[in-house]
């Protein structure tokens, strides 16, 4: 698509309405003025029929007036809303929270697992194994083990906080998550860049630190955020032990109501949230790889 | 303006590189045979041949990017092949130039000529650019500094790559068919640096397609075939009157080509 740089513009709707590929950039330069407008009509109207179509279908289903009262009754949507951006506020603190330790721990895996040589073996292996087991084990049930678990254990100075646990095991599973998206970036720079750093006397861990990670971590923004998306939505997963976030608030919500909009505000919360992180990537993987395609052969 | 590196005074008669009896395979391709070589300080020796005959694999070796099978390489006294060497250390005092450049693409022209000293030789940094900056004046750059390598023609590029070895301040400079991946245009600009930098005294082992620049720079010229230095001569023996058949067939494919 033509999320090209900035904002959209007009030429990026034109671009949309087109009959493109994903690289219209270059084409759609070459479109006469007349013909975009008429795409542009043409997509206008198949939007209108194809939506108005499914609206008509479900407001004519038999059950719509149950369902329309059960998941779109205004005056609870009204009165929940409030409520679910303020326990949103927590998602958000676990997001940011575990985010800057998903970073820095997943960028130490990538590390540990491309050292070289034999007398790295067991590290390499204790990553190795670390990554396959917490991208083997589904989160929530990460969640579930140590938010119940370790609690459990009763020993001293160890918080049994629910968003402790929560935390810590996003931290767990999206690390090795994102060890994965940074040692791919970091098998991508060429291996001339780090003989290029050891022939000027930099050592293994120089190398690594001032050339091939920096290069690294610019690729590899782009599918980070991509995680990103994820591990926000994911931070509803936390409720299952019992903090109240949104999912939980909107659960209790919906107890005291009998009725389902509370979900639905809490859908409405995560698109506005998401679409615009979801776009802001398409407009960065769209600009590295025109910079690729700038920078030639690298 | 010349660009003259060598600060160490050398050794009194230990020659500034030699190399005994050095193999080097990939798997089981044997990519060096038995190579011998001795560089006198000041020296220039260049490296002929046709692709694949070992000269970057040599050059890569000496710098110790690629570990060798058997031999030694002994630079100015010290066996930098030993057991337990500082690898690190021996690195500093050779410096090596690609004919793919290598700069660092995320750096400013300045950060990648003073990188090295910085993290290798403890500088600060306003010591470490201002001797950068020194470095860019002298090839004409100083006005890129802040620049990205992207923004620069490959010659540019391939002089900063020059001076960020130079930056170093190594005893030893192996240049690797520096010039095989530049436009016929952006040639001279390099070349004229080497030679200012041989004309400075700097030792340089150099690996070239450029016969007609190996023949005015060069003190001796090796020819390579196979993985082994089959004839050493003085340039205007070894273009006028080599005495191997090979170096007389290369040298003919050279001629054929119009590049000599």
């Amino acid at each position: 698509m033509s999320i090209s740089g900035g904002p959209l513009d007009p030429g990026d709707l034109i671009g949309l309405a087109g009959s493109g590929g994903p690289r219209s950039r270059r084409s759609r330069r070459r479109v006469p003025p007349g013909e975009a407008v008429r795409s542009t009509l043409i997509a206008l109207v198949s939007t209108v029929v194809f939506f108005g179509l499914i609206v008509v279908i479900v407001t004519n289903a038999p059950n719509w007036p149950e369902v329309q009262h059960a998941f779109f009754d205004g005056a609870i949507f009204a009165r929940s809303l409030p409520k679910l951006v303020e326990a949103f506020g927590t998602n958000i603190a676990l997001f940011l929270i575990a985010e800057v330790f998903i970073l820095a721990l997943g960028l130490v895996l990538a590390v540990l697992r491309g050292l070289p040589g034999p007398v790295f073996f067991p590290v390499r292996l204790l990553a190795t194994v670390y990554v396959d087991l917490f991208r083997a084990v589904p989160g929530i049930l990460v969640i579930y083990l140590l938010g119940f678990g370790i609690p459990g254990l009763g020993i001293a100075d160890i918080p049994n906080d629910v968003f402790f646990w929560g935390a810590v095991s996003l931290v767990l599973v999206y690390s090795a998550y994102v060890s994965e998206v940074y040692r791919a970036g970091i098998e991508s720079v060429h291996w001339s860049q780090e003989a290029a750093a050891r022939s000027l006397g930099l050592s293994r861990v120089q190398a690594l630190r001032y050339v091939i990670v920096p290069q690294a971590v610019r690729r590899v923004i782009p599918p980070l955020l991509n995680d990103f998306i994820g591990l926000q939505k994911d931070t509803v997963l936390v409720s299952v032990i019992g903090l109240v976030e949104i999912f939980r608030e909107g659960q209790i919500l919906k107890s005291a109501t009998f009725n389902f909009t509370p979900f639905v505000a809490i859908a409405l919360i995560f698109v506005v949230v998401t679409i615009p992180l979801a776009r802001f990537t398409d407009w960065l993987v769209a600009r590295e790889r025109g910079r690729q395609v700038a920078g030639g052969a690298r | 303006m010349s660009v003259s590196m060598s600060a160490v005074a050398p050794g009194a008669a230990a020659p500034a590189l030699r190399i005994e009896g050095l193999h080097k395979s990939f798997d089981d391709l044997e990519v060096l045979r038995g190579i011998d070589l001795e560089l006198a300080e000041h020296e220039v020796v260049c490296l002929i041949g046709s692709s694949g005959s070992g000269k970057s694999t040599l050059l890569r070796c000496i710098n110790l990017l690629e570990p060798i099978d058997a031999g030694r390489i002994v630079i100015e006294g010290d066996e930098i092949t030993a057991r337990g060497v500082d690898v690190n250390r021996i690195r500093r005092r050779i410096g090596i130039v690609f004919q793919a450049f290598n700069l660092f693409p995320h750096m400013s022209v300045l950060s990648n000529v003073a990188l090295a000293p910085r993290k290798v030789l403890g500088l600060g940094r306003a010591e470490a650019e201002a001797r950068a900056m020194e470095l860019l004046e002298r090839i004409g750059l100083a006005d890129k500094a802040r620049e990205y390598p992207d923004r620069l023609s490959g010659g540019q590029q391939q002089r900063v790559a020059i001076v960020r070895a130079l930056a170093m301040r190594p005893d030893l400079l192996l240049l690797d068919e520096i010039t095989s991946a530049l436009d016929p245009e952006l040639v001279a600009e390099v070349l004229n640096l080497i030679r200012e930098l041989a004309d400075g005294g700097m030792t340089m082992l150099i690996a070239t397609h450029e016969m007609s620049f190996a023949r005015e720079i060069a003190n001796r010229v090796c020819f390579l075939d196979a993985g082994r230095i089959l004839e050493t001569a003085p340039p205007a023996e070894m273009f006028s009157a080599p005495r191997e058949e090979r170096t007389k067939q290369f040298l003919q494919r050279v001629i054929d080509a119009g590049r000599l």
